[in-house]
């Protein structure tokens, strides 16, 4: 009795007692700081997923729109026969068409000037007459895509110049400016530096001889050390040389001695020096090029309309002309097949191991197998993939149906794991019901349990399909990453691309113009994924009964 | 609303039920006898949950199995549709016999084992579906019906049997599931009764239930077992003694005693019923 006294708190601790105060007050702020930490790591999701959307956002948006010439062609029946519209010199077409817009172009920069143009110019004019022959004979007005850099420069992603010195040239600068070795002279702006005139180097001559442009140099890395860069020398101008020529054929005494000289500056430095930040012509562009676009501009020919082309055009060398649509299809091949293998095989499963199964070993090594391959990398399925399919079974290559397989590899454990749960879920009594009534096994799970776990496996199975939408590793490994410039041919068995390796191969290459179109694309499959899981939202809440 | 719908025709059903003097032993036996269980025994693995228990239940009367929790009456409930053969584990030893045949033996089809012997649950358990499909199923996966017409007139007939019929009659095609708890449950009787079965088990049926309906729900069995054998399971014994016409005592197990419902409920043999139906324990 004693002990029970001791063990609970004191009659006279009641609960307005300081301590119970404060372990109420203790309490409360443990819920608020609980409660802070869940507010303050969905903040911090949403703000990253802003961020994420918004650079894509931000990065992608001028691949939604193409910079496009409406250019007057001819089709001249004497370069295209109407017999056969396929084969006409429509390269020179539009060289004619060029020339006509921009006229005075001098022979020699015919060919410079038509770069402006997407390199696929000829083959844009060539389906248009391919699919219209009438217009042979005529002047038809053909938007045609810019080639990329002016495509870029027209939508302001890249400028007409850039910096001609980079930060580092410009830090070294600064240095010899703060030492005050930056001076005026002679008109022009001149470095004073001290340079001990080499016996070695240096002969009086007359005239003086010697390696003088060695001797600058070395005298103006003495001021800089430790900096190899080479391209320190062109921080000289490059008559600065003979700075040292002039001086010595003055006073040859100075041999041997060291004497202030002062080097004249090169002029993107004298620029600096002035205050003023040097430029220069971006080299993707010409001025000839850009005096003919500027031409274009002003005759108000130039246009950005939607670029339809990023979903309608397949893939091509030249990012003007590069679309998705081969992905897209690529893709719906992939997931088609990887439904049509998954869904039916995952819910059979799931059915047996959940309602027929028998509990032993075997089916629970089944079971821990199935969970543990919903874990197993992607690539790992790509590899097998490669090895099985591809190496074993001989599929062909690069095709949507190997793809699909594998696919549907990495889709079945999820599709499985959820059925199991969603039937699981299905409460034991309709079971029950429907068995007192004399349904058989077959009926209860067909009439009732399906059914009524229909939603949550619809919602997982399209959530597997996501997640396969969104895999490359796998796609890479069976070389689903095809460069298809047309969709005609497309099909389950020949090689294709998919969006995620599209993505992937645009990544890749160097083109400014992809640069937005990854971005672009990368919206494209959030796009489908969002879509996919409204979908899914909707199949739940149709389909969701209650009981 | 619903409990007003329901409120006024429960007094008058309270009449019959409460008052009515039951039948002794020698009364029951004059129905037929319908199933008979012999030396049943079951084990849950390696548990055994009954021992060695022998019952006779008669026709058009209701036997009613009593006890504390745990001791088997459920377990013994199931057996007698073969609803433990999907439990895991669960082993049945004995003889259980549905008109003098073995429902345990190799050649009988617990599918059709059950249309003959239906159940009705603890807690209502409808088909997320219509009212009508709730009814029409049994029908329809027995192919008991080949018209529109058949099936509605046997959805007529059952939710009439089960006194459901004017409640629901104007709302067929609306879910079952939204009735209220007593409208689901007789909704569950009207199921279990179209087919046609001979024997109708029921595992604590109205344990789920305010008085009204369970009020409703044993009248109904009143009704229902001029035509029917029907097994019911309870926890309570006003219910027990209410209802049936021959009350059985579980304990741990083991079938203690059995006999006319105003017998074990007035003068018992054993003195474990004798302590459970007077309180003392349980």
């Amino acid at each position: 009795m004693s002990d029970a006294q001791a063990i609970g708190p004191a009659a006279t601790d009641s609960w307005g007692s300081d301590q119970a105060r404060r372990r109420v007050r203790r309490r409360y702020a443990a819920d608020r700081r609980l409660q802070a930490y869940g507010i303050i790591a969905i903040a911090l999701a949403v703000g990253l997923l802003g961020v994420l959307i918004t650079s894509l956002i931000r990065t992608g948006y001028p691949a939604f729109i193409q910079t496009k010439v409406e250019l007057p062609i001819y089709i001249d029946p004497a370069k295209v026969d109407p017999q056969d519209p396929g084969s006409g010199k429509y390269r020179a077409l539009v060289r004619e068409a060029v020339d006509k817009a921009v006229p005075g172009i001098p022979d020699d920069q015919k060919r410079s000037i038509g770069k402006i143009l997407s390199s696929d110019a000829a083959y844009i004019v060539r389906d248009y007459v391919v699919i219209h022959p009438d217009v042979i004979g005529k002047t038809i007005t053909l938007p045609i895509a810019v080639s990329d850099p002016y495509d870029q420069l027209y939508k302001g992603v890249i400028p007409k110049e850039m910096d001609a010195l980079n930060w580092t040239q410009v830090r070294w600068f600064e240095r010899l400016k703060n030492r005050g070795l930056v001076v005026e002279h002679d008109g022009r702006k001149s470095l004073k530096l001290d340079v001990y005139v080499n016996p070695k180097f240096v002969e009086a001559g007359p005239p003086p001889s010697g390696d003088f442009a060695v001797l600058a140099q070395s005298s103006l890395k003495a001021y800089l050390p430790r900096i190899i860069d080479t391209s320190l020398g062109e921080m000289l101008a490059e008559d600065a040389p003979e700075a040292i020529g002039a001086r010595v054929a003055a006073d040859p005494a100075i041999i041997g001695k060291t004497v202030q000289i002062f080097f004249p500056l090169s002029p993107h430095y004298a620029t600096l020096a002035k205050g003023e930040t040097p430029k220069v012509l971006n080299s993707r562009f010409s001025e000839d090029q850009l005096k003919a676009f500027d031409l274009l501009d002003e005759k108000g020919l130039l246009r950005t309309p939607f670029n339809w082309e990023l979903f309608f055009n397949a893939d091509s060398r030249f990012p003007e002309r590069a679309g998705l649509a081969g992905a897209i299809t690529g893709s719906f091949y992939a997931l088609l097949v990887c439904f049509l293998l998954s869904f039916p095989i995952g819910i059979a499963a799931a059915v047996y191991l959940e309602e027929f199964a028998p509990k032993n070993r075997f089916t629970d090594l089944i079971e821990v197998n199935i969970n543990n391959l919903a874990a197993v990398p992607s690539v790992v399925f790509g590899l097998l993939g490669l090895a099985v399919f591809l190496g074993f079974f001989g599929l062909p290559r690069s095709a949507p149906l190997v793809g699909g397989m594998v696919l549907s590899l990495m889709t079945l454990p999820t599709i499985i794991i959820t059925t199991r749960a969603a039937l699981k879920a299905v409460p034991p009594s309709i079971r029950e019901a429907a068995l007192g009534v004399g349904a058989s096994k077959h009926q209860v799970m067909m009439h009732h349990v399906l059914p009524l776990a229909l939603p949550g496996i619809l919602t997982g199975t399209i959530i597997g399909m996501a997640q396969a939408l969104g895999e490359t590793a796998p796609l890479l490994l069976i070389g689903m990453n095809a460069f298809i410039p047309s969709v005609e041919n497309m099909g389950i068995l020949e090689p294709a691309t998919s969006l995620p390796t599209q993505i992937f191969s645009w990544a890749d290459s160097p083109e400014r113009g992809f640069v937005s179109r990854t971005s672009a694309a990368i919206l494209v499959l959030l796009g489908f994924l969002v879509i996919m899981n409204i979908i899914a939202i909707t199949l739940r809440q149709m389909f969701q009964r209650k009981w | 609303m619903e409990a007003n719908v329901e409120a006024q025709p429960a007094i008058r059903v309270q009449a019959p039920v409460v008052p009515e003097p039951k039948e002794g032993a020698s009364a029951a036996a004059q129905h037929e006898l319908k199933m008979a269980a012999r030396d049943v025994n079951l084990w849950y693995g390696e548990k055994q949950a009954l021992f060695d228990v022998n019952l006779e239940m008669f026709d058009s009367s209701v036997t009613a199995l009593i006890g504390p929790s745990g001791c088997g009456k459920s377990t013994f409930l199931r057996c007698l549709d073969r609803m433990n053969d999907v439990i895991d584990g669960c082993r049945v030893q004995g003889d259980i016999r549905l008109d003098g045949e073995d429902i345990y033996a190799p050649r009988v089809d617990p599918v059709q084992l059950r249309a003959r012997v239906g159940m009705v649950f603890q807690k209502p358990n409808p088909f997320p579906k219509s009212i009508f499909e709730n009814v029409a199923y049994g029908p329809r996966i027995h192919g008991l019906c080949k018209t529109k017409a058949e099936y509605a007139e046997i959805v007529e007939k059952s939710l009439t049997r089960a006194g459901l019929w004017d409640e629901v009659k104007d709302r067929l095609d609306e879910s079952g599931t939204g009735l209220s708890g007593g409208q689901q449950q007789r909704l569950c009787i009207a199921r279990a009764i179209s087919v046609n079965p001979e024997v109708l088990l029921m595992d604590e049926p109205c344990s789920a239930l305010d008085p009204i309906a369970t009020a409703k729900i044993e009248t109904l069995m009143d009704e229902l077992r001029k035509s029917l054998c029907i097994v019911i399971v309870t926890h309570s014994m006003q219910q027990a003694a209410r209802v049936s016409q021959r009350t059985a005592f579980f304990h741990l197990g083991k079938l203690v005693e059995v006999d006319g419902t105003s017998k074990i409920f007035t003068n018992p043999t054993d003195v474990r019923t004798q302590d459970y139906v007077t309180g003392r324990f349980g």
